[in-house]
């Protein structure tokens, strides 16, 4: 590749690219900023951020491989990248007073964040497993680490560990995937699959079982039932700013992986894997909302709340081999992960606002009374309950609408069912916390910092008026799957 | 958008209006707050007797009808689209006169976190109108499950001892079957292209029969456990007995008949040739209801549970008029759910006016009282006997029609095709007598046996001016319901025939 191909390489895409140099200067430049100032590395992340962000809206609405067809920059990644470099810039948000008051304060939460990030846009932009499996590295070797970050603590270094061992063999999976699709059609790129397929060259059995491994790997990534169990201690044990980067980030990057290569280059497939993927989404989503239940650490029933939520997605994975219905399904899953994150924020900014230090304050219990002493805040977690259940004016409503009418459209009709008999059962335990929040009497004791209320009423205010305005998102989203191919 | 354009918005959106004023209110400023939504409440029945003006009683289609394109992408199409037709309108009216009437009860009975219930009642009255205006089932379905939200709050707030229990058991129950409501939402959506209630009721004939009988059974999961038919029925003594005054009148006099109005507006035009196979079978749960309501409510200690069964055996006799699937029962129905939500209103008003001077509800307590509150016992007859269904007041012309309805779709050949259905509702009409003046005597007659009733004082002012306007309609309504009548009998005679022709052209 000649130094003119790279640049213009580099130039197609250059979000990614901008990004991951301010992360190694910021890496850099974090030597020079003293201990006590780490807010400066906050904010210089935050920047390099939004300009990242800016030069994505710029790409809405072009198609173009770049790097000899091992990404594509088209409108799935340019929507994906936005609500990757979205969560980051929440991400930094909540953490900025987080580990300052827990006594974290390090630079490299902020550039391992960055790095994160821009592993997770590389996982959209990718058109090549080979890419994904680098993408899917990039985005979990710096969660590994930010897992583990609030060390000494013991929960913490165990989460840490655990999602590293586990996350390592997934990964494994992913590859030894890769390899028996390469076996299977002699090509790692995704269009190269899709044409080896249609052409009759490709191992179709050899094919299926790389595509059951690729799909072993990233379910875990996004929490699939049965490759859930790290979720819980990895969740609750991580500094919660962390894990509400973690849940949405992660997941998102998981199911950009998974929407593409399933939709884009195994359709043929679907004989064999929909009734898989089938049980893999029924299951999670009876799981995660039944266990749920029984939960009374408000970072456990976040953590099976995204376990549910990660197999209502994968209700829109199950609809991959149906032409007409792949598209809507990919278009719902983008919208209810853009729904997801803005409700998931804020509820977690919640959460580290009533945290204290040394793991207090993450018990249920400890809501009592916040609507009575703090009603501004407790309506902001109510609306976010209710969004996560899926109850109307709420943006989490609407995705699940979005989500079902593209399931039923497949004709899963017995899917659709569990999916909203899953939501009921949901409701019990969201509207758990809302009982405690207003019911119950109490004295909770609330962290009044500028960025956690910002992000808290402001995901809350998202998530009721996107409704009303939601033509654009809605817009956007079906757009971003026309040039999937 | 010049909303005077736009009545139907503004009725449904203004005590939106009046939930911004009211955040702007500390917590301590009870009175103003008690006001603003009062005055807020008076105002949005002002606009929707603007709206009765406006309506054209001899028109059987929709009208004052709002439809702007809200989301039209991706193969969605979905419609900002209210209407109101002569099945809605007494409906609409009936929302807009009981809530100012509920919030007025409110004056001495809330007295903790004044503004927060008022944002929730007036959030709550905007989610009951908008679901009686909607003509676009997404948009329905929005300020369907949007109801359930104020309403849980109401009850889990400022409840009974057991009302945690009570709204989680409400919010729970109703939501599962409004779930099964969204999956044939969706299904009609994806099938029919369009949202829109009047389209796909145009197109409601290319619904294959045995495709419309689960289609109905879903819509109808969600509209039975909200009338509430029998035996779906058990959410609803915890949450009547449970929740404070006002939300109970409201809970009654309104929410329920957004179940028996779904029937109308949804189960009835949508699925015709389902309606038809079903009816009796729905009308054999209906005359069920009646007869358990009766007889439940005469085992009742407590006086709110009572009337809380109540209310199951009078939306029973809706649901028989409705599923006569003739004008008789149609409007004997319609006029009934106006009737119901006047009485029983009254009722709970009646009932928390006495909780608020005696803290108790067992009838066990009182007897005499009379004696000490002529004017209380007074009204207490009027409303009593209005629920009895006493020829001369409302309750009796509702009945009266609807068992006129029963009986002539008992014949054979037409939907009910038994006498029986009517003939023991006519026993149903016998038991609600029984349990009413049980009560009544309980309450008021005897010997004042007690000490503490004896200092009781009659009812303010106020009260009287909350339970007032609802005798002058009990007194109108029975002796005069002519007005009534003229309003729906267009829409009426056009949804039967929708259902009439739609089922004789699929029977085989």
């Amino acid at each position: 590749m000649t130094l003119n191909d790279l640049a213009s390489n580099l130039a197609a895409t250059l979000p990614l690219s901008f990004l991951l140099a301010w992360a190694c200067l910021l890496l850099l430049a974090d030597l020079w900023i003293p201990a006590g100032r780490k807010g400066l590395t906050a904010a210089l992340a935050a920047l390099g951020l939004a300009v990242s962000l800016v030069l994505s809206l710029a790409q809405v609405g072009r198609f173009q491989p770049a790097f000899n067809g091992l990404v594509v920059v088209d409108g799935y990644a340019v929507f994906l990248s936005v609500l990757f470099q979205g969560s980051g810039l929440l991400g930094i948000a909540l953490a900025y007073d987080y580990l300052k008051r827990m006594e974290l304060a390090r630079g490299e939460y902020y550039t391992l964040l960055l790095f994160s990030v821009a592993g997770m846009m590389l996982m959209a932009l990718a058109a090549d497993l080979i890419v994904v499996f680098l993408a899917l590295e990039m985005l979990s070797l710096p969660l590994y680490v930010l897992a583990g970050f609030a060390r000494p603590r013991l929960d913490s270094e165990e989460a840490a560990l655990k999602y590293f061992l586990l996350g390592a063999y997934a990964g494994g999976f992913v590859l030894f995937g890769v390899a028996l699709t390469f076996g299977a059609t002699g090509t790692t790129a995704l269009a190269g699959v899709l044409s080896a397929v249609n052409s009759g060259q490709a191992n179709l059995t050899l094919l299926t079982v790389g595509a059951a491994l690729i799909l072993i790997g990233l379910g875990f990534k996004v929490a699939a039932v049965p490759f859930h169990m790290w979720t819980p201690d990895v969740y609750q044990g991580a500094p919660s700013a962390v894990t509400a980067f973690m849940a949405v980030g992660a997941k998102a990057g998981g199911f950009a992986a998974l929407l593409r290569i399933f939709v884009a280059a195994l359709p043929a497939l679907a004989l064999d894997l929909t009734p898989v993927l089938w049980t893999l989404s029924a299951l999670t989503m009876i799981l995660g909302n039944v266990v749920a239940i029984a939960q009374g650490n408000i970072k456990r029933l976040l953590a099976y709340s995204s376990i549910a939520h990660a197999g209502y997605i994968l209700m829109a994975v199950v609809a991959f081999g149906q032409a007409g219905v792949a598209a809507d399904a990919v278009a719902a899953a983008l919208f209810y992960l853009l729904a997801y994150a803005f409700t998931n924020f804020g509820a977690w900014a919640v959460v580290i606002a009533l945290e204290r230090a040394a793991g207090q304050g993450l018990e249920l219990k400890d809501y009592a009374g916040l609507g009575a002493r703090h009603p501004g805040l407790a309506a902001c977690m109510a609306v976010f309950m209710l969004s996560f259940t899926g109850v109307p004016p709420t943006l989490g409503f609407v995705g699940k609408f979005y989500l079902f009418r593209a399931v039923l459209e497949g004709g899963f009709i017995g899917l659709a069912l569990i999916g909203v008999l899953t939501s009921l059962v949901s409701a019990y335990y969201y509207l758990r916390v809302v009982v405690i929040m207003y019911m119950q009497p109490g004295e909770p004791q609330v962290r009044r910092e500028p960025w956690l209320t910002l992000t808290a009423f402001g995901s809350a205010v998202a998530t009721v008026l996107l409704v009303i305005f939601s033509t654009p998102l809605f817009n956007w989203a079906s757009q971003a799957v026309l040039r999937l191919f | 958008m010049n909303f005077l354009f736009y009545p139907l918005t503004l009725v449904t959106f203004f005590p939106l209006l009046g939930v911004l004023m009211i955040l702007f209110f500390k917590a301590g400023q009870k009175d103003a707050v008690r006001w603003v939504a009062l005055v807020t409440s008076l105002i949005t029945f002002g606009i929707s007797i603007a709206v009765l003006a406006q309506f054209n009683p001899a028109d059987p289609d929709l009208q004052l009808v709002v439809n702007l394109p809200w989301i039209q992408v991706a193969g969605w199409n979905i419609a900002y689209h209210m209407g109101v037709d002569g099945l809605s309108i007494l409906l609409l009216l009936l929302t807009t006169f009981l809530t100012p009437l509920s919030i007025l009860s409110t004056w001495s009975a809330v007295e903790e976190r004044v503004k927060d219930f008022m944002v929730f009642f007036l959030l709550l009255e905007m989610g009951m109108v908008g679901v009686f205006l909607a003509q676009d089932l997404f948009l329905f379905y929005i300020f369907w499950e949007f109801t359930l939200v104020p309403m849980y709050f109401l009850i889990g707030v400022w409840g009974g001892p057991r009302r945690i229990y009570a709204a989680i058991k409400f919010f729970l129950y109703t939501m599962a079957g409004s779930i099964l409501m969204l999956l044939a939402i969706l299904w009609l959506g994806i099938r029919g292209g369009t949202f829109s209630v009047p389209e796909l009721v145009a197109g409601s004939a290319s619904i294959p029969a045995n495709i419309q009988f689960w289609l109905f059974l879903a819509f109808a999961a969600a509209f039975a456990i909200k009338v509430p038919m029998w035996p779906l029925h058990s959410w609803l003594p915890d949450a009547h007995v449970e929740a404070p005054t006002a939300g109970s009148v409201i809970l009654a006099g309104v929410l329920l008949k957004m179940g028996t109005y779904g029937f109308l507006r949804f189960n009835l035009p949508l699925f015709p040739q389902a309606t038809v196979q079903l009816a009796p079978w729905l009308a054999a749960l209906a005359v069920i209801g009646i007869l358990y309501g009766a007889a439940v409510s005469y085992a009742q200690q407590d006086v709110k549970k009572l009337v809380a069964f109540s209310s199951v055996s009078h939306l029973g006799f809706v649901m028989l008029g409705l599923f006569a699937l003739n004008p008789q029962g149609i409007q004997g129905g319609i006029l009934q759910m106006v009737n119901h939500g006047l009485s029983t209103g009254a009722l709970f008003l009646i009932v928390g006016m006495i909780y608020e001077r005696r803290h108790t509800r067992d009838m066990e307590a009182f007897g005499g009282l009379w004696k000490v509150m002529p004017v209380y016992g007074a009204l207490t007859l009027i409303v009593t006997l209005s629920s009895m269904g006493l020829p001369g007041l409302n309750g009796f012309v509702g009945e009266f029609t609807i068992l006129l309805g029963a009986w002539t779709a008992g014949q054979a050949d037409y939907p009910l095709g038994s006498y029986w259905f009517a003939g023991l509702s006519a026993i149903g009409v016998i038991l609600a007598a029984v349990y009413m003046l049980y009560m009544f005597q309980k309450l008021f007659l005897g010997p004042l046996s007690r000490e503490e009733n004896r200092a009781l004082k009659d009812l303010s002012w106020r009260e009287i001016a909350t339970l007032a306007p609802l005798v002058v309609f009990i007194f109108w309504i029975g002796l005069y319901p002519r007005p009534f009548f003229t309003l729906m009998a267009p829409a009426v005679e056009r949804l039967v025939a929708i259902v009439g022709s739609a089922a004789v052209a699929g029977l085989p």
